[in-house]
């Protein structure tokens, strides 16, 4: 386990020195709702339809901005040999990048979903908990995925570009589940969510497993 | 129980045959100079040794344990160096050891950390971010991740390169160090002088296979050198 | 030899499936003539879009476990099948919803799962193209593969959730109850796609091997150079 928080805290660490990775994730993020707001607005189109399709494209899109960096540190000086060498099994080195991923990625959405329910007029009940807890469920998948893709886009000379195109139709099932929990809790005083819920989990587990079983192949030289 | 033993490993990228066949057996203390031409093989053998790179045939032992069933263990033992000194350029030397330590288990870490960057000589920057270093402070830190958690093994892929007279002293001290406490060194480097200086033994690769091994201070190993190296591959 | 009686089997049976498509299927009631895509379309599902997904699926596993690249290249192979049969699939299923629904799209569970799937195996191969190293791409693109391929019924079910809670009246291409005629015609279809798909995929495996004999030639007379 050890390893594991060491890899963590060790980008943290990073992280508050350079500031690169979440300052732009949550300007990104912020920025597309601002998009959102203006595409739509004049449309007199109803929150609740637009509202969490718009969430979690802003969060689609601030992850993968959040995963090119999280590469790209590791790229820099070789870094992934030396995480390779260490005793460590390729899988845990894994699941450090993973939690890592996931921790930057929380921490852009903590400020990202508040501005979301300024933006669109929503008052800080406990619809607020449940559209977080959801975000928490669907933010591990996209971090689950992300972090194997983007090993394995890193490796072609058109790291960044080809990311999103190898994650946006893995991550369908993540987007289809999250949005339709988050309208449900937007949208209705009872909201039915488990089904939704369960999918988001199941992808969670399903990725998380099988990235661990074949991560080594994607870090080989 | 041997320091090394390869056994028959070959490497194949592809189609192209990086390693046809390399059986070493490197006993404990050492020292040896790995020589070759460009693409001979040197580098991909060391970090097939290190677990850096999967070999498509043969068996490897680090200090008796076997590279494919037990990676984790054997990379206890070893200590790599490339020309990449894997440091981040964000954090500074203490940060950057403190991570390592943690990943390798090191006891003590910050005793350990403190006299291994004086060692060095870095004491006088320990929290300048790496960044800010000349190549030859980087592989003086690099030297100092090597030694971290007293690797058994040292491999060591052309160290010398880009290094100023300050670094090159300062390597080599710390592998007379490490070799008089009876660590193991493999080391691959272009230059004869400066690999024939300490070692033991010498080993010449060409085109994927071991093509001579003895002594260094004898007139056949500079012979061969001559012969494969210098001028092409001996007919 | 094999390969020649197989072209010809898919040859021949494509001639009577196409014989009965046009002149042997009765006409459908509410649909007309439009109705008459089913017949391709449905088979190029199954075997273009999902038969795809399933060759995939296992040459990515299987050159993962014995490293061996033939594995390699019968993966290459069903995605190239895949992305060629589905757009075939999807292009017949638009055909097809315009003159009904008058519409080209309606987000449907199937048409949605079969459009991911679809970007799945185009990612696979711009991946595989941005990928020089025969090594490094068999290995990343085997591992792409499966995890896209792991993805399809996690998607299914999704877009099938998604369906449920918002019901559309599906006019599924097939109709009610089939015609015994119809459901003759369906089967003649279904063996002559999977009989073609099975011809075109094994002639693909051999021009791959080749492709790459070709390539290791090039890199032959490039080092000797």
């Amino acid at each position: 386990m050890k390893p594991i928080t060491a890899i963590v805290f060790k980008d943290i660490v990073i992280e508050m020195r350079s500031k690169e990775s979440i300052s732009s994730m949550l300007m990104f993020g912020i920025l597309v709702l601002v998009i959102f707001l203006f595409a739509f607005e004049s449309r007199g189109l109803e929150k609740g339809m637009v509202g969490p399709g718009e969430l979690w494209v802003a969060y689609s899109f601030a992850a993968i901005l959040g995963l090119n960096r999280s590469l790209a540190m590791e790229i820099d000086n070789d870094c992934l040999q030396g995480l390779l060498l260490a005793p460590l099994g390729r899988g845990e080195l894994y699941i450090g990048k993973v939690a890592s991923n996931f921790a930057f990625m929380m921490i852009a959405e903590f400020v990202v979903l508040p501005v979301f329910f300024i933006l669109n007029n929503l008052n800080f009940d406990r619809r607020f908990f449940g559209i977080a807890g959801v975000s928490v469920l669907g933010t591990l998948g996209i971090a689950a995925v992300g972090t194997i893709l983007s090993t394995i886009s890193g490796n072609t000379r058109m790291k960044e570009v080809i990311l999103p195109i190898l994650q946006i139709p893995l991550t369908v099932p993540v987007v289809i589940a999250a949005v339709e929990a988050t309208s449900q809790i937007m949208n209705n005083d009872k909201p039915e969510i488990s089904a939704w819920l369960t999918i988001l989990a199941g992808f969670s587990i399903v990725y998380l497993t099988v990235s661990y079983l074949v991560f080594e192949f994607a870090v080989e030289e | 129980m041997f320091a090394l033993e390869s056994d028959d490993i070959r490497k194949t990228f592809g189609h192209f045959t990086a390693l046809g066949g390399v059986t070493l057996t490197v006993e404990r203390g050492e020292f040896v100079a790995l020589f070759g031409r460009n693409g001979a093989g040197k580098t991909t053998f060391l970090k097939i040794a290190a677990t850096l790179v999967k070999h498509t045939h043969g068996k490897l032992r680090i200090q008796g344990v076997d590279i494919s069933e037990e990676p984790e263990q054997a990379r206890r033992h070893i200590g790599f160096l490339s020309h990449n000194t894997y440091l981040y350029r964000d954090l500074n030397p203490v940060e950057n050891l403190t991570f390592f330590a943690r990943l390798y288990g090191v006891s003590d870490p910050e005793a350990r950390i403190n006299s291994l960057l004086k060692r060095v000589g870095l004491d006088r920057r320990m929290s300048h971010p790496v960044r800010s270093f000349s190549r030859g402070l980087h592989q003086r830190l690099g030297i100092a991740r090597v030694m971290l958690h007293d690797p058994s093994l040292i491999l060591l892929d052309e160290p010398y390169t880009g290094l100023d007279a300050n670094a090159v002293d300062i390597l080599n001290q710390m592998l007379d160090e490490a070799a008089a406490a009876g660590k193991t060194i493999i080391l691959t480097t272009h230059d004869l002088e400066q690999g024939l200086r300490s070692a033991t033994r010498a080993v010449i690769i060409d085109r994927g296979k071991i093509v001579f091994s003895g002594n260094p201070k004898d007139q056949s190993t500079r012979d061969a050198y001559a012969g494969y190296i210098r001028i092409g591959t001996a007919r | 030899m094999t390969t020649k009686v197989l072209g010809l089997l898919a040859f021949v049976a494509m001639l009577v499936a196409l014989y009965m498509i046009f002149l042997f299927a009765p006409t459908e009631a509410t649909q007309g003539n439009a109705q008459r895509i089913f017949y391709i379309h449905v088979p190029l599902a199954i075997v273009g879009a999902y038969g795809s997904a399933i060759l995939l699926f296992t040459g990515c596993l299987a050159f993962l476990t014995t490293r061996d690249f033939k594995w390699d290249r019968f993966a290459a192979c069903s995605a190239e099948m895949g992305v060629v049969f589905t757009t075939a699939q999807l292009l017949t299923a638009i055909m097809w919803a315009k003159p009904i629904w008058g519409a080209w799209y309606t987000f449907d569970s199937r048409g949605t799962l079969q459009l991911v799937l679809l970007l799945i195996f185009i990612a696979y191969f711009m991946l595989r193209s941005y990928l020089p190293d025969r090594e490094k791409r068999a290995k990343l693109c085997g591992v792409f593969g499966l995890l896209g391929m792991v993805d399809v019924p996690i998607n299914y079910l999704s877009i099938y959730l998604f369906r449920t809670q918002h019901p559309q009246p599906v006019v599924s291409p097939g109709g009610g109850g089939l015609d015994p005629d119809m459901e003759k015609t369906f089967l003649v279809s279904f063996i002559a796609i999977t009989l073609f798909y099975a011809y075109v995929f094994v002639k693909r495996l051999r021009l791959a091997k080749i492709e790459e004999e070709v390539e290791y030639l090039n890199q032959v007379v490039l080092a000797n150079e």
